[in-house]
């Protein structure tokens, strides 16, 4: 009753001879480009968005991948898996989203940087973990390639719908960081950025990016691999017993390191033990894990400005669609209205301040992006009422806000205003 | 093996958080115990992983170990990411039923499909039993729970068969009344070269016992022995007649390739390709 499976015998017999491993570890070499594994010098790819994720990724030193297959993140999932064990990393399909970030959590502590890679309906199974990684100070990055929800949606067509979940998707107070890629470019530097990040903070990073710019090829730059600022996280000298607090960004030891360390998603103390009845204990740790998101926004935020402190309608936008505002600055410039923008390449922390500065001097903020209003509420709160606030939104089929259609927007409400 | 056995060079000294009578001590002992005469001096070269449940308190954070406490149910799949970027460190998951057989189910049969060379330690209370005593796809049929007030009509999970048709290279069920038994199966799992599963049986007079008409650890313990089959007897035993037994013993034990050596030779191939 309880014999080996006659598949089984067969699988360990040809593993015994190196059956069949052969044919499916026979990874092309690939023939134009350097591998990374050897200092690659700069070079230029005419890569997918996906691709200059994956590179970046390989760049920044992510060495454990775990996903499950998902349009449109797919293809990172599959790079990796055809790069990673060239360069000594790890790449496994997980059952599901949620056992992909817990695998990628449990690497993060045996010392990897891992990432995980998903859009919006894995994103929506990642959230317990997203928290938990968020309460336990585990870098690890998580790809989201937005495409147009809810639920299953419109599974290849583009999105940008998972902003607030981004922001708000796991339970309980939390802060999150953020970044939006607009270019193949972007995607290869953000993913490094991304890292560099969740390791300098300690905590987990989304890539959020789209389905436009995850499936679209542009021409992009690497790079030397020593050029790339590369960050790591941490480490605790040998006396040190505390990882999870009495200081901003506590060090981060490894399992099997011998520091005995109690991980727990738990409210716990400094030394990681849980204390789930002291309010005092709890208000600290999680006062002190949103704080070191939100004290150091300065330097998590980054945004590509123009004509923001004189212009006459300020745009607002990220991802795909910020792809349309420079063409409408110069459709613009042919109506006489002075146009500038605002493009976002941190979404959270939210970048109060530049909008406010760009609120002063302007008769009306556009917010342009792919879903139903959700960062336009942001900008709202943001200027508190100075300045009036007008939404540019287009959803489903992954049709893009074009240039003519931001155009005739600002046209229609700067002249209504004078 | 000539030190003499002390649970305390394993433990911190915290007070254990179990209920008078609870099963989790007696699998605690048992996989103390096991650590202990396979000759580890301490537990450095472990890594506990365990969800969210009262088993899963069994090693976080009273072992003096690494220990990852993680969501409910996805002990596995951590315990996954540290045994492949670590594959020299012990990495063991403790869970309940309800972490490891309802909420973390699918994680578990592949696991176990993989042959993810880990030890998974399921402690089976038939109840959930820190919420105060819900029915759990282990409950027995009929069995009464805070919300099967009119007794439970499902039928529960054999865990142990399950792995077993996954895959896994060692699977053992013991109940707390076998504990010298639990402890060599322990012993054996941790051996096991691939994924090794043990279900240990155990009495929750807390949440469980007192609805069911067995008050006592003691009136559990006796339940489990009388109820107790070994899988010889089970087989020659009637369907009906197994309804409510046990059936204990040691269900499978092979050796074969494991994930972490299929993952590692196909990065060395990679590696040489490339």
């Amino acid at each position: 009753m309880f014999h080996f499976y006659e598949a089984e015998l067969i699988a360990a017999h040809r593993y015994k001879h190196r059956l069949y491993l052969k044919p499916t570890t026979k990874i092309p070499t690939p023939k134009k480009e350097a591998p990374m594994t050897q200092a690659a010098p700069q070079s230029t790819h005419f890569w997918q968005g996906n691709e200059g994720c994956a590179e970046g990724a390989i760049a920044a030193g992510c060495r454990f991948f775990a996903g499950y297959p998902i349009t449109p993140a797919t293809e990172i999932a599959e790079h990796l898996a055809k790069r990673l064990p060239q360069v000594g990393g790890i790449a496994i399909q997980m059952e599901d989203e949620i056992a992909s970030l817990g695998a990628v959590i449990g690497a993060s502590w045996a010392g990897a940087k891992a990432m995980t890679a998903t859009s919006g309906p894995g994103f929506s199974l990642m959230q317990e973990n997203i928290g938990y990684a968020f309460m336990t100070e585990t870098p690890c990055v998580i790809v989201n390639i937005q495409r147009a929800g809810p639920s299953t949606g419109q599974a290849t067509k583009c999105g940008q719908g998972d902003v607030m979940q981004t922001r708000w998707g796991t339970h309980g107070d939390h802060a999150m960081i953020a970044l939006s890629p607009n270019s193949v470019q972007e995607m290869y530097n953000l993913t490094i950025r991304a890292f560099n990040l969740a390791e300098r903070y300690r905590t987990p990073v989304v890539l959020l990016a789209d389905e436009i710019i995850a499936h679209m090829r542009e021409e992009i730059t690497t790079p030397q691999l020593k050029e790339i600022e590369i960050v790591d996280r941490k480490k605790p000298k040998r006396t040190e017993k505390t990882f999870f607090g009495s200081q901003d960004i506590p060090p981060m030891p490894a399992v099997g390191e011998g520091y005995n360390i109690p991980v727990t998603g738990s409210t716990h103390n400094e030394t990681g033990h849980r204390y789930t009845a002291d309010p005092i204990v709890h208000r600290k740790l999680v006062e002190r894990l949103v704080g070191k998101i939100e004290r150091n926004a300065d330097q998590l935020i980054e945004y590509e400005g123009y004509n923001i402190d004189e212009c006459e309608a300020g745009i607002i936008s990220y991802g795909c669609t910020s792809r349309a505002i420079y063409e409408t600055v110069e459709l613009a410039k042919k109506e006489h209205i002075k146009t500038g923008f605002i493009r976002l390449k941190t979404i959270w922390p939210f970048p109060d301040r530049v909008i406010q500065r760009m609120a002063q001097n302007t008769k009306a903020l556009f917010v342009a992006e792919m879903n139903l209003k959700q960062l336009f509420y942001e900008v709202k709160r943001a200027v508190e009422g100075t300045v009036s606030v007008f939404p540019i939104n287009k959803i489903g089929g992954g049709e893009m806000i074009t240039p003519g259609e931001l155009l005739s927007e600002i046209v229609r409400r700067t002249r209504n205003l004078d | 093996m000539t030190e003499k056995f002390s649970a305390r060079k394993y433990l911190r000294y915290i007070k254990l958080p179990f209920c008078q009578g609870c099963g989790g001590l007696t699998v605690m002992n048992c996989f103390l115990r096991a650590v202990h005469e396979l000759s580890h001096k301490d537990l450095s070269t472990f890594v506990f992983c365990s969800g969210i449940g009262c088993a899963s308190w069994i090693p976080s954070p009273y072992f003096k170990a690494d220990s990852i406490h993680t969501t409910h149910g996805r002990s596995i799949p951590v315990a996954t990411g540290v045994k492949l970027v670590q594959p020299n460190l012990n990495v063991v998951v403790f869970g309940g039923d309800g972490d490891l057989a309802g909420i973390g189910l699918s994680h578990l049969i592949h696991a176990a499909r993989r042959n993810l060379n880990i030890t998974a330690i399921m402690v089976n209370n038939m109840i959930y039993g820190m919420t105060g005593g819900q029915v759990a796809p282990t409950t027995p049929l009929g069995a009464e729970t805070t919300t099967t007030p009119y007794g439970n009509s499902e039928y529960p999970l054999d865990a142990t068969r399950l792995v077993v048709a996954a895959g896994a290279s060692y699977a053992a069920r013991w109940t707390t009344a076998h504990h010298t038994r639990l402890k060599e199966g322990m012993k054996k799992a941790l051996k096991t070269k691939g994924f090794a599963f043990i279900e240990a049986v155990s009495q929750c007079p807390t949440a469980f016992g007192r609805r069911v008409g067995l008050k006592t650890a003691a009136d559990m313990l006796r339940w489990f022995k009388e109820n107790s089959v070994s899988i010889e007897e089970a087989e020659k035993m009637a369907e009906d007649k197994l309804m409510r037994k046990i059936v204990v013993g040691e269900f499978i034990h092979r050796e074969f390739p494991t994930f972490t050596d299929t993952v590692y030779e196909v990065m060395r191939e990679a590696r040489n390709s490339a």
